[in-house]
């Protein structure tokens, strides 16, 4: 951390201290997550390999574990094609619009005590609109490919997460009634003072859960991309590295999602012994780890089961405990 | 003078074509669907076949029975045994070939050995249409086991040739029923574990309940047949209706199921495979000694001659009833062979049944039957 404050110094001699932190933030956001997700592939096609009683890929280094180091050089020495029917310039756009806002999402987690890059008082409200914004380049590649396929998966996309979000809004409430703030950080302190959320708040958290695996578009959910029907959905035109990108954007927003469970539910930071953003790491893998779980374990819903699932179940339930909660919590304090 | 009436649209404007396959992952092989979709809602459906068509019946006609043997397992290539035995029955029967009791109980240990891989195949084959992906490798290594069996006694793994006019090209090995009992345990010992993990599983049955559903009427005038046929409550299979081989010594169930949805389809063939272990079992302990083949008999005669006649044999595939007619004039040749295989009935069915699912039960459906290409296009 001294290292980052100097370097931070140093910085902020050339270009101001905004700036300064805003850059080395960046880069160091965007370093992470770029190792984050060579990490959660190579570890996704391990565990994969071991719930399936194989190996998983065992050929570059050792326990094949630099497959997705060589995988990242394959992606980049394809060649990148563009159909000729596309809506050309909503076609390249949307690959890269897709990571924009998982990294704006990635910078508001608070990391420790101290260490947040925008400590925001409506962080939590930030978030949620922010990783709604993701479903419009979904959108934008399933359209602009012009592939009946894509623009299904991309339709399936757009209701599935318009769905989704709603309980996940409503379980991340529930929180914010109890901690009284949508700041964050605030959040985390008030589970050090009590307990984590995730004793107070079970059914939120389990919606929460479930939410997340629907917007990280991961089996059981995984209609949008459904291999076996859609062949792919939205991103069956990209290749090469704009393939790359949707898949980058993937694994990123499921790394941050299960950040945003682990802060909400799962006392973010707090931790004995170890720094607090090892803390929060090992918290999310552990959440990713039962998202690797359940998509390797369970067969696809149908999209009308999906939709009847979310509205008729998961939102009703949200409703119910969110109003539970504020009795509660009206009662008690 | 009124304005001419516009004509119909062939193609009314909410609905659009979607091509599905002949390159697609859940079409089995290269099966074309054509469908007209209304939002995600089938409107019709235009199965289209014909890319893996290689004309077996009229290389029949231009080959020896001998040399036409090796053609018939490539018909359908997961029932490789059963088909590679019926061809050799037919003959048998038009030619009046004797075949030894060994040989007759041994055809039938494969060919179930041959119907357990393949319906281990389609359970995972079906999940994966469904979208689950692990349950295809336990159900692989399963068939794993029994394919190394298999390949020990035959040689091949996937088309088999190991049937002769009269008997076996190779004898069962001393071992043989040790491993094969082997198999069978392990077997046993994973029923359990997919009964827990997939017939309990609420997607799995959100998924298959209800879908898919043929009705007894349908399925007859189409000529349905297999776990499909049995599913509807039909308790229709040619190894009990018109026994062939050595199956009538032994006990076993045809277990059926009235529902005719794709869950039902499923449950007939988990069933079944407990017959086929139940059949295993008992041609094991009855497996005669002697010879395999019949030393310098009709059957190896190089250039076998069938009297003039026409005959037909029929046998229970995996997927239904596989039919072989065979017309004689007395040379070395069929004068005409025709096979009747069942996932061409089995598909034929689609077009009525489909029109009214999502896209996603279109694959379920079309998977619950177990369709095989080649065996259609032949």
């Amino acid at each position: 951390m001294t290292l980052l404050a100097a370097l931070r110094g140093r910085l902020a001699g050339f270009v101001g201290d905004f700036l300064a932190t805003w850059l080395l933030g960046a880069v160091l956001i965007m370093a992470f997550l770029a190792f984050n997700v060579l990490f959660l592939v190579l570890a996704e096609r391990k565990l994969a390999g071991h719930f399936q009683r194989r190996v998983g890929p065992m050929e570059v280094g050792p326990h094949g574990s630099l497959q997705s180091i060589a995988d990242m050089v394959k992606l980049l020495g394809k060649q990148i094609l563009t159909p000729v029917a596309t809506d050309r310039f909503v076609y390249l756009l949307a690959p890269l619009l897709i990571f924009l806002p998982t990294l704006c999402v990635a910078s508001l987690i608070p990391l420790a005590g101290a260490e947040a890059f925008a400590n925001q008082p409506y962080g939590l409200l930030v978030i949620v609109a922010l990783s709604g914004v993701t479903v419009l380049s979904i959108f934008m590649a399933g359209w602009s490919s012009n592939n009946k396929y894509s623009v299904l998966g991309a339709m399936r996309s757009v209701a599935q997460v318009i769905a989704y979000e709603i309980p996940v809004l409503l379980a991340a409430l529930s929180v914010v009634m109890i901690a009284q703030t949508t700041n964050l950080r605030q959040i985390v302190e008030a589970q050090h003072n009590t307990v984590w959320y995730v004793l107070v708040q079970p059914v939120a958290a389990i919606l929460f859960f479930i939410g997340i695996t629907a917007e990280t578009n991961r089996a059981p959910f995984d209609i949008p991309e459904a291999e076996s029907e859609l062949v792919g959905g939205f991103h069956t035109e990209y290749s090469g590295m704009r393939f790359a990108m949707f898949f980058f954007a993937e694994y990123t927003n499921m790394l941050v999602l299960a950040a945003l469970g682990a802060t909400l539910f799962l006392g973010g930071w707090l931790g004995p012994w170890l720094p607090g953003p090892v803390w929060l790491l090992i918290k999310s893998y552990a959440v990713i780890f039962v998202l690797i779980w359940v998509r390797w374990t369970y067969p696809r819903l149908r999209f009308d089961q999906l939709m009847s699932f979310a509205w008729k179940v998961l939102i009703p339930v949200a409703l119910v405990n969110l109003v539970v909660t504020a009795v509660l919590v009206h009662g008690i304090g | 003078m009124s304005a001419p009436t516009p004509t119909p649209t062939a193609e009314p404007l909410d609905t659009y074509t979607l091509n599905m396959g002949p390159q697609h992952p859940s079409t089995h092989g290269v099966l074309r669907l054509v469908l007209t979709l209304r939002g995600e809602k089938l409107v019709h459906v235009d199965p289209v076949i014909g890319y893996g068509h290689r004309g077996h019946e009229k290389m029949a006609e231009n080959r020896t029975y001998a040399q036409f043997l090796p053609n018939n397992s490539r018909q359908d290539y997961l029932a490789g045994v059963i088909y590679n035995f019926a061809w050799c029955e037919a003959v048998e029967k038009l030619g009046q070939i004797p075949v030894p009791e060994r040989a007759l109980v041994a055809r039938v240990i494969l060919a179930e050995f041959n119907r357990l891989a393949s319906h281990l195949m389609w359970i995972g084959a079906f999940l994966l249409d469904l979208g689950g992906w692990t349950p295809q490798l336990y159900t692989w290594d399963d068939r794993e086991a029994i394919l190394f069996l298999l390949e020990s006694v035959t040689g091949s793994r996937l088309t088999y040739c190991t049937g002769r006019f009269g008997g076996l090209s190779r004898d069962l090995d001393p071992d043989f029923p040790r491993r094969a009992r082997e198999v069978l345990k392990k077997l046993k010992d994973r029923w359990q574990e997919y009964e827990d993990l997939v017939e309990t599983n609420v997607i799995f049955i959100e998924r298959s309940r209800g879908i898919g559903v043929f009705s007894r009427e349908q399925c007859q005038s189409y000529g349905v047949t297999g776990p499909s046929l049995r599913a509807v409550g039909v308790p229709y299979d040619i190894r009990k209706v018109e026994p062939y081989g050595a199956y009538p010594r032994f006990q076993f169930d045809i277990p059926t199921r009235t529902e005719g949805d794709a869950f039902a389809r499923y449950w007939v063939r988990v069933q079944e495979m407990k017959q086929s272990v139940r059949i295993i079992e008992q041609a094991l302990e009855q497996l005669p000694d002697g010879p395999i083949i019949h030393e310098k008999g009709l059957g190896s005669k190089k250039r076998l001659k069938l009297p003039v006649g026409t005959q037909y044999y029929a046998v229970e595939s995996p997927r239904g009833q596989y039919g072989i007619v065979i017309v004689s004039e007395g040379g070395t040749e069929p004068y005409r062979a025709k096979f009747r295989t069942p996932s061409y009935a089995n598909l034929a069915l689609l077009p009525d049944v489909l029109p009214g699912y999502m896209m996603a039960d279109i694959v379920a459906v079309l998977g619950s039957i177990d369709v095989i290409i080649p065996e259609i296009d032949r």
